[in-house]
């Protein structure tokens, strides 16, 4: 529980390369950018945690597959199992799948080609600690940057996806209309964002921090943060 | 004793393989026609030390279904150990 501005912890993991920007987008909107490392079993007591994009661990084996098994991420699963707000963007994204912390897997983009572009994003839920300050139906604009963020599932980990309503954002056009051409990567149901069942878990492949700042480009990411500090200020993981 | 494996990780049938399809789609361009069915896994070749061959392929089995691939996407298939 904080006193004053909530507190983010944004992990470094080797071949992290989104983590400045991460904390630079705490602090542009209002919270405190705390460094966590991935080798601590300490999560200095933060309000919320964020996975950043990048290329763990070289990202050899699969995305992700490496950096879950880091010594911090026994922490970040007590953490999400005490309804701590927790968000994995892009690589963070993978990490958490292949933690299991979020169900489903990302793999190549289906072109094979590394994608880096603007897109919008249509909110497919309120409930969950990135979206609780937008509405559903609303659209985003943010970029993404990847070469495997294409988002698939086994079919009954997709019904359930489905049924409990875990998509939290879906690749659309920027009047919230999905199509294939709108779709980047291939992802199944043009899935951006997943959550738990709780809705403290988030993650997707697209990037918010990158999207904060209206002098370097579009700024949907401010709605996703100022939705995260205001859970982390709730005190939900303390 | 030290046992040497081979683990073969594929992605698991019906989902996607965007490799494969690349791959498949340059063969033609080289004169096989006569190709279907491609997919891109991985090799993994590791030694291991332990008492008898059934504990090494137990470690290796573990080892395949915690790290080498990932259940949700993939399956693995461990070739037979040879003592290294």
């Amino acid at each position: 529980m904080s006193d004053g501005a909530p507190r983010i912890g944004v992990i470094t993991f080797p071949g992290s390369l989104d983590d400045r920007d991460a904390q630079r987008a705490v602090t542009y909107m209002g919270g405190v950018a705390v460094a966590l490392w991935h080798a601590d079993h300490d999560l200095r007591g933060v309000d919320a945690v964020v996975l950043p994009g990048g290329f763990s661990y070289g990202d050899y084996l699969r995305c992700g597959a490496i950096a879950r098994f880091a010594a911090v991420m026994d922490e970040v699963r007590a953490f999400a199992e005490r309804g701590g707000p927790v968000l994995g963007i892009c690589n963070g994204f993978q990490i958490l799948c292949e933690s299991g912390l979020l169900p489903g897997a990302l793999i190549r983009n289906r072109s094979l080609r590394f994608i880096c572009r603007d897109v919008f994003l249509r909110v497919e839920t309120s409930q969950s600690v990135v979206t609780s300050e937008l509405m559903t139906g609303e659209t985003v604009e943010i970029p993404v940057k990847h070469g495997e963020g294409q988002f698939v599932a086994r079919e009954d980990e997709l019904r359930r996806i489905d049924d409990e309503g875990l998509v939290v954002f879906r690749y659309a056009s920027g009047d919230g209309v999905t199509d294939d051409a709108e779709n980047p990567n291939g992802s199944i149901d043009h899935i951006a964002g997943i959550r738990n069942a709780r809705g403290n878990v988030v993650g997707l492949m697209p990037h918010p921090e990158h999207a904060v700042d209206p002098d370097v480009g579009p700024t949907g990411g401010q709605p996703l943060f100022a939705s995260l500090l205001a859970a982390a200020m709730a005190g939900a993981g303390a | 004793m030290r046992f040497s494996f081979e683990v073969l990780v594929s992605l698991k049938p019906g989902l996607s393989d965007p490799q494969g399809k690349a791959v498949a789609s340059a063969l033609p361009t080289l004169g096989w026609t006569n190709v279907s069915g491609l997919r891109v896994g991985k090799h993994i070749a590791l030694d291991v030390e332990a008492a008898d061959e059934a504990t090494a392929r137990a470690q290796v089995e573990e080892m395949a279904g915690r790290l080498l691939s990932n259940p949700v996407i993939e399956e693995y298939r461990i070739l037979e150990a040879e003592e290294a």
